[in-house]
């Protein structure tokens, strides 16, 4: 019963048999639909809504920052209004999604890896089986599908945030009207850049979840375990959050 | 689906020739042993040898190796999800620290256990109750398992599994890091619980608690039984081993083998 990503796989057709019973596993617990269902909510207002303040706070600083950078930038060269489309271009299809999922690879995939290790040093993930729960069903699939749901939501907040504190700064400490970095932030404004900085966000929020809930249920021995658990569940988050920002981008772009 | 082994039906678990290891560490190694119905059956042995292993692989939190459990008739190893469910409902497992879910009341504890196995809303209040009461832990339904002691922790551990009516229960070290009288009283419980009809399979190294509570004795001695038998039985054996291990005396762990390493 060891959990995915950790197991070997000597062959390639042993590596094909391990993800096919991985992926029915998957499906199994997906459609015990009963037992998830009413941990859902639950786990949205834990890893998402509780998620909001830090990610604002991110923003707001992100905002800050990439306007004053970006009028140092254009200083003679480009005319002044530009800045609103750097802010808003960056925040939304870039700085958004990735800032705010590292920040929340730390917040949730920390505390879902404590909190399955934990229950798995205690025993209390064998005890959930003997009372014929599910392991994946009950602990991973609820969490998964939550941060999946919720990671768009947050980096929605976070990027108008972000844009509205970019703006407030631009009026304040550059030569700048609401107006002129209104024209700037509509000039390259396509949709495209909403929905693609949301799309990368749910895998964020898929991969972070995913990794702390792997880490965690692989968790041996005791606290020691536990701590080594929570830092690769971190580790591995941020990575996969680059490595599939690098991928929606060669994808989507 | 059921699989019979031999023309008559046994009520009882069977576990045949069970080899498990961790890693290059082998841990049981034709481990052989019929639990009866409606007894207390104790395995005794000294600490890693194995016997929380053998008390996983009946209700397949882990698999064997080599061998087959079988319970009721069926073997547990060939089981698809709904009869590994089924089965977990007619076995409890009480857990060496409780394992209670500690985010959760001791109401809430003893609940999830129904709540799966389908019990309507009535019936699952009056197993609550009845259960605790059995523990004599009434009026404890509201408390966090951090705010009671190891010795209540482990009398919810056992509620939470006889609320499901249990046919067999399996108790990990029950009475280990309790004081003697909270061990007392433990012993009391799974012979009360016995007397209300449930086979139980206790794992311990504690021989005072083995021979108050045990019908059988079986010392798991380098991964398999060594010797089978009552009470009167065991106390009486010449074996070596079981005689050092019963009697605690300090050379028994000098008999010990050094770790075996399996082969490959």
């Amino acid at each position: 019963m060891t959990p995915l990503a950790v197991s070997g796989a000597p062959s390639p057709e042993g590596f094909i048999a391990h993800v096919g019973r991985r992926s029915l596993e998957a499906a199994r617990a997906l459609a015990d639909v009963g037992t998830w269902t009413p941990l859902l909510a639950i786990q949205m207002r834990r890893l998402g809504v509780d998620s909001v303040p830090i990610a604002l706070f991110i923003a707001v600083f992100t905002g800050i920052v990439l306007s004053l950078l970006s009028s140092y930038i254009f200083t003679g060269a480009v005319p002044l209004y530009f800045v609103g489309a750097l802010v808003g271009k960056t925040i939304m299809m870039e700085l958004g999604p990735v800032l705010t999922g590292m920040a929340l690879a730390g917040r949730v995939g920390a505390s879902i890896a404590a909190e399955l290790g934990t229950m798995k040093v205690t025993e209390q993930v064998d005890a959930l089986e003997t009372l014929a729960y599910d392991r994946y069903s009950y602990l991973v699939v609820p969490r998964v599908l939550a941060a999946t749901l919720m990671f768009p939501v947050v980096t929605a907040f976070a990027v108008a945030v972000g844009v509205a504190s970019g703006w407030i700064t631009a009026i304040n400490l550059l030569d700048l009207s609401t107006a002129e970095f209104l024209k700037g932030l509509k000039q390259f404004y396509q949709f495209k850049d909403v929905w693609f900085g949301l799309v990368k966000s749910a895998s964020f929020g898929f991969a972070v979840a995913l990794m702390g809930c792997l880490r965690g249920l692989a968790t041996q021995g005791g606290a020691e375990g536990v701590g080594q658990s929570t830092t690769s569940a971190v580790v591995l988050g941020c990575e996969a959050i680059l490595v599939l920002d690098a991928f929606w981008a060669l994808v989507l772009l | 689906m059921v699989r019979r082994y031999g023309g008559r039906f046994h009520r009882m678990i069977v576990l045949d020739n069970l080899a498990k290891s961790f890693g290059s560490r082998s841990v049981l190694n034709g481990l052989s042993l019929e639990v009866p119905d409606g007894k207390n059956t104790v395995i005794i042995g000294p600490s890693g040898a194995g016997k929380s292993v053998t008390l996983k692989l009946i209700v397949r939190l882990l698999v064997p190796e080599q061998g087959r459990v079988v319970v009721d008739d069926v073997d547990v190893g060939e089981m698809d999800r709904d009869e590994l469910a089924a089965l977990r409902g007619r076995i409890g497992y009480v857990f060496q620290f409780a394992a209670l879910f500690d985010s959760m009341t001791v109401a809430e504890n003893i609940r999830m256990g129904l709540v799966k196995h389908g019990y309507d809303d009535a019936t699952i209040r009056e197993r609550i109750e009845e259960s605790l009461d059995v523990v004599e832990l009434s009026g404890a339904e509201d408390r966090l398992p951090a705010e009671l002691s190891g010795g209540m922790r482990k009398r919810v551990g056992i509620a939470r599994a006889i609320a499901l009516k249990p046919r067999y229960i399996l108790y990990d070290e029950p009475t280990t890091g309790l004081d003697p009288i909270t061990a007392a009283v433990m012993d009391q419980l799974i012979i009360r619980t016995r007397d209300l009809g449930v086979t139980g399979l206790v794992v311990t190294h504690d021989m005072r608690s083995a021979f108050s509570v045990g019908d059988r004795l079986a010392m798991l001695h380098d991964g398999a039984i060594r010797q089978v038998g009552s009470v009167s039985e065991m106390r009486a054996s010449h074996d070596p081993v079981v005689r050092q291990f019963i009697e605690g005396r300090p050379e028994a762990i000098m008999l010990e083998p050094p770790v075996r390493r399996s082969a490959g």
